[in-house]
């Protein structure tokens, strides 16, 4: 029997994963070809390559429930449909990935933030009495595992670096510390999702996340005292409500599809 | 002739991994089983990294070695749990790598757990083995490898991580 899709959880929790993992994604791959140096190049790229195969994967079952739930059984909803056919305020993302790549400092405190809930939001997924998003979630934390470890290393080389590495790690806390809060701000779906064993209340996964953060800051030698007044700033991703940065993300990335529909190459 | 799961898996034994060409999927263990329900061929993969773009290359050419050899009537599947791991990956396949200048991974430790950031493997020079090497990159030219260097014959070399 076709399901209602908007209201289905499985549904809205697996496209709010997939446009998390696809805009961080896109945004690392804004560095391919201009890394640093040619190693964190290659490795920022293989993020983005680990951020949209899981985006493939959650967008893939997405479209999957989608078709399912059509009346007349005639969708054909795929991937790239829900990739580039919807507009900005259909996108489930969280504030923090679509932000800017900034400088070095900004990409590597926006990975560690976002990998390290990643990491713990998995591991519970892992468990979804949804078997295909539980699948999902254990193979990507395993690739999550390795973003940590290295975006970690990263804000410690460039806390306890140089002092103009120091500053700079400090400016991207400053720009980035308040989309932090959101991940944690259960919206409708993810609250329905978690009462029905699928998906999982965020909030609970605050405090580890803080704990971890906590522990790399003091050996990256990044002052800690400001870090626990977090203030909302009024509106969500999650929620379809975006910053403006979206929207050329969409423009950029949307763009061959939206001038020749449907094209393949 | 009644066609068994060893014909088919000989068979699929062809298929090489486009990026590390001395190994073929069955070495890899990206070849997770073989079903045969009367004339039908079931092909079930599992990926190695969600976004390996290898993995639509090889089902390509599962498909072409499966038509090569006459059996036209089949169907890939692919599978993500239980995920893929290189403890998966064959003793020979392992030597092959190791002689293609390619160090092998390691047995898989604890690897989902962020408490071990700083605890590296010894990881053995595939040239001269010397153990006495270091990290350059966690992600080397591919998503499942590292990038490395020898401390003695200083040759840098790549390390097929374990996942």
């Amino acid at each position: 029997m076709p399901v209602n899709i908007s209201t289905y959880q499985p549904f809205n929790l697996s496209l709010h994963l997939a446009d998390n993992a696809l805009i961080l994604g896109h945004r690392n791959s804004e560095w391919t070809g201009h890394g640093p140096i040619l190693e964190q190049d290659i490795a920022i790229s293989n993020i983005a390559l680990d951020l949209v195969g899981q985006a493939r994967n959650f967008y893939q079952y997405a479209a999957k429930l989608m078709n399912e739930s059509s009346v007349d059984g005639k969708e054909n909803i795929t991937e790239d449909t829900l990739a580039y056919h919807r507009d900005a305020w259909d996108f489930k993302n969280c504030l923090l990935v679509e932000q800017t790549n900034g400088d070095w400092a900004k990409t590597i405190l926006r990975q560690f933030f976002f990998s390290l809930y990643q990491f713990y939001l998995y591991e519970q997924l892992q468990n979804s009495k949804d078997s295909t998003i539980a699948a999902i979630s254990e193979k990507a934390l395993k690739e999550v595992t390795y973003h940590v470890k290295w975006s970690s290393e990263w804000v410690i080389r460039l806390g306890d670096g140089t002092n103009e590495s120091h500053e700079r790690i400090l400016k991207a806390l400053d720009d980035l510390w308040k989309f932090t809060e959101e991940l944690f701000i259960p919206a409708d779906y993810e609250l329905e999702a978690a009462n029905k064993h699928v998906g999982i209340d965020p909030s609970l996964l605050k405090s580890k996340w803080f704990q971890k953060v906590i522990e790399i800051f003091e050996e990256a030698t990044i002052p800690i005292d400001n870090l626990s007044g977090l203030h909302s700033i009024g509106f969500y991703g999650k929620e379809g409500k975006h910053s403006e940065h979206l929207g050329y993300i969409l423009a950029e990335m949307q763009f061959v599809q939206r001038a020749y529909p449907n094209c393949e190459w | 002739m009644t066609i068994t799961k060893n014909d088919i898996v000989k068979i699929l034994s062809e298929v090489m991994d486009p990026e590390v060409p001395v190994l073929s999927i069955i070495d890899l263990g990206i070849l997770r089983d073989v079903k045969i329900i009367d004339d039908r061929v079931e092909v079930i993969i599992t990926p190695t990294y969600t976004g390996c773009p290898a993995m639509d290359m090889i089902q390509t050419n599962i498909r072409s070695v499966l038509e090569q050899n006459g059996f036209l009537n089949y169907k890939i599947s692919t599978i993500l749990s239980p995920a893929w791991t290189t403890d998966w990956m064959s003793e020979k396949g392992k030597e092959k790598l190791k002689s293609f200048g390619i160090a092998p991974p390691m047995p898989k430790q604890h690897i989902c757990n962020p408490a071990l950031f700083h605890e590296e493997e010894a990881i053995q020079c595939p040239l001269c083995q010397s153990y006495n090497t270091k990290m350059i990159s966690r992600f080397g030219s591919t998503a499942c490898k590292a990038l490395y260097q020898c401390n003695d014959c200083h040759e840098p070399f790549d390390y097929f991580k374990c996942h």
